[in-house]
Parts: structure tokens; sequence; C-alpha cells
């Protein structure tokens, strides 16, 4: 699963131990459910989370939300990276562009894509729209900084070889510098992709009637807090299911030579 | 073809900045001082000839040859190669680099298809490609990475690439830099031989005496900076080459020497 440096340990103890780890929260959870003193409704044990998940299976609620949660990110997240990574390399490139929106970059990268909800939904209405916005800008600037970055780190010699077989401008950007900056905006895809999926439960709370943060809300005002843990449980395991698919990336061999 | 002629080349930088005082014993230069890195150099490079460059560190062999190849721009005098005047760089004029220039994300195949991608016969690119591949003995190494080669591999592979385009003139700035002794000694044997097979024009830096001696027609010594001609000889001894048994092969090795200032360590 992950690799951590320094830690060599057998196969069945790398698959074992966080399944204990999940095991020992989820004791400790019903412990703390059963002795907290507040009602089920409140706090509710993992054995009424597991019925409350079954129902939603059944019933098809849950698939539902994720299948709508995830077509927004999708959505969202290929906007930031198809739009992002070609104007990263165009501005790591040109340096005078570089000059002139790098401030620009800056100033608009800390603002939290939260806080363009009201002008979100004010532009796109209600739906879809707003939230794959959303998504679209919590990805974009990551991946823009990372993407002009990586172009200015890459070693000059390549431009050479490139000015020595005589390289046009688009195969200069096709086989130099795009092939060049992957291993270096492969880490801030998947950062990137991580801040989709946490932005998009924030979106889904406000403009929309379906994805698992509108479950939450929704499950919330009908007083089910075992539904609220459910959808929890079902970001979790999306989340570590997303960040597994984009960490394959990596292993493509013509990217591997990065990480040598 | 690959007939070099620098006729009064020079080279000077200007100080774009007032720089701070340097480790070295430069005196320190202000803004607007005028660099001088080459006084005129008049040097002619014949056809098919393997020439190796000397000279301390820092005097200003590489500049020399990446003007050559069209990497920088000279600050007076002439340098035509076939009698064309060179105006950048140009697939006529490979450069070897002397960290490893290959693209390291392509495979040893695709790497050495650089240079001829754009020719229409693809068979014939095909047939090419492979030929040179069998050349610097790397048959079989096609599809590899070169982070899965090993130096010295991965120096043949940018020669094939450099060879594959049929260039007039080839650059080697200190190719060898960077492999452990024995590799070296047996890329010199390669190129050497290589050089026997393709006879095309070949400047060839290198920090060290005794391989510009065993490889080279001609060896030209540059004085420290600003770099001046201090020896310009034509090396007649026939492959393979001895210091120990052709005493005039280890006079010329000891006069070299000397010329770059070593009298005693030998």
């Amino acid at each position: 699963m992950t690799n951590i440096p320094g830690l060599n340990t057998s196969k069945l103890k790398q698959d074992l131990l966080p399944v204990v780890a999940f095991l020992i929260v989820g004791a400790t959870w019903e412990i703390a459910a059963k002795f907290s003193g507040w009602s089920p409704a409140v706090f509710p044990s993992p054995r009424q989370a597991g019925i409350g998940m079954w129902e939603l299976i059944i019933n098809g609620a849950l698939l539902k939300h994720s299948v709508a949660s995830l077509f927004r990110v999708t959505l969202g997240f290929y906007l930031a990276v198809l739009l992002a990574i070609p104007l990263g390399i165009i501005l790591g490139w040109w340096k005078t562009g570089q000059l002139a929106f790098n401030s620009l970059i800056q100033f608009l990268r800390p603002i939290s894509p939260l806080a363009w909800i009201p002008l979100a939904v004010l532009w796109f209405g209600i739906g879809d729209k707003p939230a794959i916005f959303l998504i679209f800008l919590s990805s974009f600037f990551p991946l823009l900084v990372s993407a002009i970055t990586a172009v200015n780190h890459i070693n000059p010699l390549y431009f050479q070889v490139a000015a020595n077989f005589r390289f046009t401008k688009y195969e200069t950007a096709t086989m130099i510098i795009f092939p060049a900056i992957l291993p270096g905006i492969l880490p801030a895809l998947r950062i990137s992709l991580g801040i989709a999926w946490l932005v998009v439960v924030a979106a889904e709370m406000i403009a929309v009637k379906s994805g698992l943060g509108y479950l939450i809300l929704d499950s919330r005002n009908a007083l089910r807090m075992d539904y609220v843990m459910d959808a929890m449980i079902a970001i979790g395991v999306i989340g570590i299911l997303l960040d597994k698919v984009i960490s394959q990336l990596t292993r493509i061999k013509s990217v591997s030579w990065g990480s040598m | 073809m690959g007939h070099v002629v620098i006729k009064s080349l020079t080279k000077s930088y200007v100080e774009r900045r007032a720089a701070k005082r340097q480790a070295n014993s430069d005196p320190p230069v202000g803004k607007g001082a005028v660099f001088e890195v080459l006084t005129p150099i008049d040097l002619e490079f014949w056809d098919g000839e393997l020439v190796c460059i000397l000279g301390p560190s820092g005097c200003g062999k590489t500049t020399l040859i990446r003007i050559i190849a069209g990497f920088e721009s000279l600050t007076s005098g002439t340098l035509f190669i076939d009698g064309k005047e060179v105006d950048g760089p140009s697939p006529d004029n490979i450069f070897v680099f002397q960290h490893n220039g290959l693209l390291p994300w392509f495979t040893v195949w695709e790497n050495v298809l650089l240079g001829i991608r754009n020719l229409n016969d693809k068979a014939q690119v095909k047939t090419r490609a492979q030929e040179y591949i069998d050349i610097v003995n790397l048959t079989g190494f096609e599809n590899y990475y070169p982070h899965q080669l090993s130096g010295g591999m991965q120096r043949r592979a940018e020669i094939a690439r450099a060879l594959v385009v049929n260039p007039e003139v080839l650059f080697m700035d200190e190719p060898f830099a960077g492999l452990d002794f024995l590799t070296r000694l047996k890329m010199r044997e390669e190129i050497i031989n290589m050089h026997e097979f393709i006879r095309k024009t070949i400047l060839f830096i290198t920090h060290d005496i005794e391989e510009a001696l065993v490889m080279a027609d001609r060896i030209v010594v540059f004085s420290d900076r600003p770099a001046n001609i201090r020896m310009n000889i034509k090396l007649d001894f026939p492959h393979p080459r001895d210091f120990h048994v052709d005493s005039e092969l280890e006079k010329l090795r000891r006069e070299v020497y000397q010329e770059l200032g070593v009298h005693y360590a030998l």
C-alpha cells in the first residue's frame, strides 16, 4: 500500500497492521458510543452505522450519491488539468509572461475555493456547474504553480539538445517540456485531486441535491447521524481509491526516470 | 566534409552586474567590465581529423567549441565550416555533452531517432538507427531507458544519436567525465575504432593528457584564460600507441605536461 522508508517487514505484516489500526479505532468507537451517555441518535455505534450503511447500499442511495460526487470531481479535476498544465508550460517557457502573471497567480492562489461559493452560485445557479467550478478552482492553482515551477527546473541541457536537432516549438513543447515536467507535476496531481475531493463535499452542501456532501447535509436534517457517518466513511474509502489510481501514474515507464 | 576554419576569433563577456569578490584569484569585476575569454585564435581543423583540445580548467576551451557548434556567439573574427559561416546550432554539428544529454523519458531507440525523425523513408530510418546502435555496441538495448544503462553505455548511446544524423563535425566536451577509470580506457578504444570507421571531424575536449595523446590525430593545447594556443601538434604515431614503447610519444607527453605547468610529478 504505502511504502514507508526504513520499514522492512513481511508482506503479511504489511497487510495486517493497517487492519489492526482500523479495528482498534472501531473498538474505541464502540466503547465510546456505549459509555458516552448520548443517545444513539446523537452518537451511533459502529453497529448502527453498519446497519445504516446496509440500508443505504440496498436502496441505492450510497451508489447514487457517490457517483454524483465522483462525476463532479472528475469533470472539475480534468478541466483543471487540461487548462493548468498547458498554461503552466506556456508561462514556464515564456519568461515575460511569467513575470507578468506570477503575482496575479500568487494573489489568487491563497483564496480558498470556498470563498468563491457565493459568486459561483450567483453565476452558475443551482446544479452541477457551481460545484464543478469550485473543484476546478481548487485544483487549478496548485497544478498551474507546480507546472510553472517544473518547467523552470528543466535541465537546460535538454533545450540545447532540442536546438541541436532543430526541434520546432511544438516539438520542444511535446517532446522536451511535457515529458520533462511529468515527474515533477505528479505529486501536484495527487495533492490537488485530494483537495478536489475535500472541496466537493463542501460544494455539495450548498447548491445541489445529490452527492455525498448533500447526503451528509440531508441526513443531518433528518437527524440520521448514522447516515452522516456512513457518508463520511464512503468519502474516506473513495479518497483512498482515488489516491491509489493516481499514484499508479508514477509506474509509467517513461515517467519512472524522475524517481531515479 | 567537416573542414573548420577559424580566423582571429575572440570572445569576451560584458559583466552585467558588479560581481562580489570571487573565491578564486580573479580581481573583482565591476558592472560593464569586459571579461576576455578567448584572445584572437586562428585554427584550422581538417576533414576527418580527431582533434583533442587540452587546457587548464576554465581556460575557455568549452566556450570555443560551443561557439564552433553554434551554441554561443563570437565577439569578433570569422568562423566557417565547409565554407559556410556558422549561425546557430545545426544537425550538421552535433554536440555530445559533458553530462548525459540523452533525453531520459525516451528509450535508446527513441533517442537515436531524434535526429532523423523527419526523414520520409521510414524503413531507411529504421535501418540507419539500427546500424549506428550496432556500431556503438548497444545491440539489444534499444528499448532500455537511459537510467537503466551504465554510464559508458549512456555515452555510447549519445554517440550513436550524434552519428546517425551524419554530421560534418562531432563535438565532445569531456564525454568521459564521470566514468570510472576502466570504462574510460575502453571508451577511448571505442572512439579510436569508431573514428577509423566513420572518419568524421571530431573536436574532443579533455583534461587527460594521456587520453589526448593516445587518441588524437592532432592536439591543441590552450593556455590559461584568456585562452591562446600554446601547442598545435599533428600526431603521426600509429595506433595502438604505447608510451613505454614509443620514446617520441613519451617525450611529447612530458612536453605537454610542462607546457601545462607540471614539471616533476610525471
